[in-house]
């Protein structure tokens, strides 16, 4: 689809991308050691000491989830675990940036900032939100350069199921150029118009006074299009309104020209632009925004570190706007590599990146891996019964693409409603609720024990597993190698000597391997290690 | 309320504020000022029990009958039947309702305009005009925020509680956020156990529990590591909140099986009727907001057919809860409101693929209260001969629902929760843009 494609990554790995490999890294090295100077210079600065650097496990955990929202699998942790080489970690990073997994997950990120779903508040219909998340999707696995993404995005014009990005303009509550200009404001530049002054928001309101839509003979269609005769008026005087770019400079849309590309073009050359996605970038990675809120940019909320904000945004730009260039030189950073675990002197440090900061496991991540480690499915519904709504059980829910499919999990665990497009709609903070349903619910009991290898049978037994019974001796494996795979696919590690006599001495007083499993299962599953990414 | 007419305007209370809430605790968590209870009168009503008509049942074929209009508007419901309050009549489908018509009121002029599910379902629950840049919470939102846990509310039970699947249609408790959203009970009451979820867990005894927490903590090694981190303070405190809910009694309030036989053939020993009567018993132990979603009335084939068995579902359901509220001296303290998002086409659609179906139809309809300090049997607004556009008085969705707020005692121009700090406040006012047809005087007491 464009410059740096997929196809192109992977010709360039075959023709010559390892011999080229050391110089790579050596740019990738440069720029995270610049971020680790900047980090550690403010952290110097108000004496506050950073976190040890986190180990292999947790690495390999935190980065499977933090890239792709999914956990890796007992062989996959079993593999990295026992690969030599000096720069594993830096090779993983680039092996999960070509995972499926990895563009499923940005586009589920993209479609809560785009509020993709079929109905209320934003009504795109089924079938849109489909062809919708496809492009988005596709942006993300062919790494479309940023600026090209915005503008497609802005500029579009034609039908929503044929091209798929118009669907933003009809992502919104009301379709008035005032509200396409605080939509437009809140996904490229990370501001909140309630922020801005009447007359700014309307001078940006009237580069989309031209947005037009229109129905067609078929079912759901809606063409938008850009109709140079209309124009955004002033509702007091009756006068048209005069562009005015957000920075201030007035701009003239010419006869015939269409305003949206007067925007983009002046949207892509902004500082804010750029600040805003590494900014986000940095909050998606780190769990807390440079500038916080993530979308609360503004004159009278600084970042906490400018130059780093600086420095971010310009490896942005002079990559060619390669989004992946920015998550790696991150990921590739000390700073992301700290442990969670404070020391005496980063307790109380929000702010300033001392430790990695622990956050609940998005919904869809946690039923995914919940569902990944007991080998069951979910389903999911939708109050409209259209085609494109009814979804295989086997699906993951990070694949989702329309906001108006869901499951009580989902709701449950806070996955954001995609109202608003506002970062903080989706809520990860911890409920009773939840905590009952992690606890005690038959939604989750029943996963418990359908995974027989989980189980640590040697050779499943499904006619046993049907009734329930306690399946003979010689079905199971070894203790101890049992406990490993146990630990393996949950907790992506060995278990300590601690944890294994804790458990041999359940399954002891239980007096069933069976019964003591299934709580062995039940209580990993409800630890902070598991629920959290730390 | 047993007085079969509304008060006079004599017997009005007196005009005094309600005592401030009491330690409201976390209700600065959220950017919202805490909750200011503020009453024009001393509520009445501490409760409400919400039948969500989920589809949109038919207004001619309830509980407003027009049996002059023929057989293209009533199909085979000719003879609506007389109820306990003379000149109240409703469909013949109904006759125990029809026995309890002075305990309700019913507002026939009920209108929006918005023919699709998920715009209306968003205008009834939320008493606000769609296509705002903001999504409203609903009624049971804003309840739980002024009546659950920012306000002192103690109960184990959660809030606001739903029976059985959440309503799915948009988020209900919209900008508010999580906290705010319902409990949705999944399982079903009418089984030999229901399975409440995360609460109740055949076969999973209090023993087990508690050595099953054991091993958990004995498990945790990271937690252990993290031990005094802040950001664990508020997941640990939910964890102790879930087990006092799953290891002590307040679970119990579930089992409907504790209550007689007659009791729950009274209520009929359907979903829906066993809904009902956990519903009473949710808002006997203090539940201030339970909705019964009740699924189906979405007719458009087998209109008739559907209606024939579902209607005397309801009214089994829906009557022996007023009944049963009244008995125990709950009516006036609980408000039941019943209604979906909006009513059906009163033309019948005969014609093929429909063979009898009624369509969606937000411009006329009706909504039932009552209990909570609403008079029972009367009648607010008329529609016209075939029900087709409000006569008289119009009812708009903010107009009952800042009636219900009132009987709360919820100040209806306090401010609510905001996650960016705005203004917005509990009921919209014409500043908004929207008509308004007045709050319900007529059956307020």
């Amino acid at each position: 689809m464009c410059g740096w494609s997929r196809i192109e990554w992977r010709v360039a790995v075959a023709a010559g991308m390892l011999a080229a490999a050391g110089t790579a890294f050596a740019t990738v090295d440069r720029a995270s050691a610049k971020i680790d100077k900047l980090v550690f210079a403010k952290l110097d600065e108000l004496g506050i000491p950073a976190s040890d650097p986190c180990t292999d496990e947790v690495f390999l955990r935190r980065v499977y989830l933090d890239m792709t929202g999914t956990l890796p699998s007992a062989v996959e942790t079993r593999a990295f675990l026992s690969r030599n080489s000096a720069n594993r970690r830096g090779e993983l990073i680039e092996q999960l940036f070509e995972r499926e997994e990895f563009s499923d997950y940005w586009a589920l990120k993209w479609c809560d900032l785009l509020r993709v779903k079929a109905e209320f508040p934003s009504k795109l219909w089924p079938n849109a939100v489909q062809a919708y998340h496809r492009w988005v999707r596709t942006a993300v696995d062919e790494n479309m350069p940023y600026d090209r993404f915005a503008r497609e995005l802005l500029t579009a014009s034609g039908s929503n199921f044929r091209v798929p990005q118009v669907n933003f303009y009809r992502a919104m509550p009301n379709r008035t150029p005032e509200s396409i200009a605080s939509i437009v404001a809140l996904t490229f530049m990370g501001m909140r118009t309630e922020n801005w002054d009447r007359g700014q928001l309307e001078g940006v309101a009237a580069f989309f006074g031209g947005v037009a839509y229109k129905g067609t003979a078929e079912w759901k269609e809606e063409i938008v299009y850009s109709d140079p005769a209309r124009q955004f008026m002033d509702p007091a005087t009756g006068q048209p309104v005069q562009p005015v770019f957000p920075g201030g400079q007035l701009a003239a849309i010419r006869p015939g020209q269409d305003g949206r590309e007067l925007f983009a073009d002046w949207l892509v050359g902004s500082n804010v632009f750029a600040q805003n996605i590494v900014n986000r970038i940095w909050y998606w990675l780190m769990g807390r925004g440079l500038v916080h809120e993530p979308d609360d940019i503004r004159p009278d909320n600084p970042p906490q570190n400018q130059q780093l904000l600086d420095f971010l945004a310009r490896e942005l730009v002079e990559s060619g706007f390669d989004l992946r260039h920015v998550y790696r030189i991150i990921l590739n950073s000390r700073t992301y590599q700290l442990s969670s675990i404070h020391n005496e002197g980063n307790l109380s440090d929000q702010a300033n990146f001392s430790h990695y900061h622990v956050r609940r496991l998005d919904a869809e991540v946690l039923i995914d891996a919940i569902c990944q480690i007991t080998g069951t499915t979910e389903s999911y519904s939708s109050a409209i019964p259209e085609p494109f709504t009814f979804i295989p059980e086997n699906q993951r829910s990070i694949t989702l693409a329309d906001g108006s499919i869901t499951s009580p999990f989902l709701e449950l665990f806070g996955r954001p409603p995609r109202d608003t497009g506002f970062e903080s709609e989706r809520s990860n903070d911890p409920s009773a609720a939840q905590k009952l349903h992690m606890l005690n619910s038959t939604h989750i009991v029943q996963k418990l024990s359908q995974n027989r290898s989980l189980m640590g049978m040697a050779v499943p037994d499904e006619r046993r597993a049907k009734k329930g019974k306690e399946p003979p001796p010689a079905s199971w494996l070894p203790l101890d190698e049992a406990l490993d795979n146990l630990y393996l696919a949950i907790l992506s590690r060995y278990p300590t000597p601690e944890e294994r006599q804790v458990a041999v001495s359940h399954i002891t007083a239980t007096g069933s391997r069976w019964d003591a499993t299934i709580d062995i299962i039940w209580a990993l599953l409800n630890t902070k290690e598991f629920i959290y990414r730390h | 309320m047993n007085n079969k007419k509304p008060s006079g305007p004599g017997s009005r209370l007196t005009r005094r504020d309600a005592m401030a809430s009491g330690a409201a605790g976390s209700a600065t968590l959220l950017l919202g000022t805490p909750p200011s209870v503020r009453a024009a009168r001393v509520a009445g009503a501490k409760s409400v029990i919400q039948i969500w008509m989920w589809g949109g049942p038919a207004h001619l074929d309830t509980f407003d009958p027009k049996p002059d209009a023929g057989h293209d508007y009533c199909g085979p419901y000719v003879s609506p039947i007389e109820t306990n309050v003379s000149g109240i009549r409703i469909c013949e489908r109904l006759p125990l309702l029809a026995k309890q018509a002075d305990q309700y009121s019913i507002i026939r002029s009920m209108t929006h305009g918005n023919n699709g599910h998920e715009t209306a379902s968003y205008i009834t629950q939320t008493g606000r005009p769609a296509g705002t840049s903001d999504v409203y919470p609903c009624a049971g939102a804003v309840v739980s925020h002024f009546k659950g846990y920012d306000a002192g509310y103690k109960g184990l039970l959660p809030p606001y509680i739903v029976l059985t699947r959440p309503q799915g249609r948009f988020s209900e408790s919209g900008f508010m956020g999580l906290r705010y959203k319902p409990f949705a009970t999944g399982g079903n009451p009418a089984a030999p156990v229901f399975a409440v979820e995360g609460i109740v867990q055949p076969g999973m005894g209090e023993e087990r529990q508690r050595s099953r927490r054991k091993l958990l903590h004995a498990l945790e090694t990271f937690g252990e590591k993290m031990k005094g981190n802040p950001e664990f303070a508020l997941m640990d405190s939910c964890e102790e909140q879930a087990y006092e809910l799953l290891l002590g009694d307040a679970g119990k309030v579930f089992d409907v099986k504790t209550e007689s036989d007659v009791l729950r053939d009274r209520y009929g020993r359907s979903e829906f009727g066993a809904s009902c009567l956990v519903a009473r018993r949710l808002v006997e132990a203090g539940v201030p907001y339970v909705t019964i979603n009740y699924n189906g009335w979405d007719t458009h084939k087998k209109h008739f057919e559907i209606m024939n068995s579902k209607l005397t579902e309801m009214d089994r359901g829906f009557s022996a809860l007023l009944q049963d509220l009244g008995d125990r001296g709950l009516l006036e303290s609980t408000i039941v409101w019943w209604g979906g998002e909006f009513g059906r086409t009163p033309q019948v659609q005969w014609e093929a693929p429909w063979n009898g179906g009624r369509n969606h139809f937000g411009k006329c309809f009706c909504h039932v209260l009552a209990g909570g300090g609403f008079a029972g049997g009367h009648v607010v607004g008329a529609s016209d001969g075939k029900g087709m556009e409000v006569a008289e008085r119009p009812v708009y969705p903010w107009d009952l629902i800042g009636s219900i707020y009132e009987q709360l005692g919820i100040d209806t121009h306090a401010r609510l929760p905001h996650p960016q700090g705005l203004d917005v406040r509990v009921c919209p006012t014409e500043e908004d843009g929207i008509t308004l047809g007045g709050r319900l005087r007529e059956i307020m007491a």
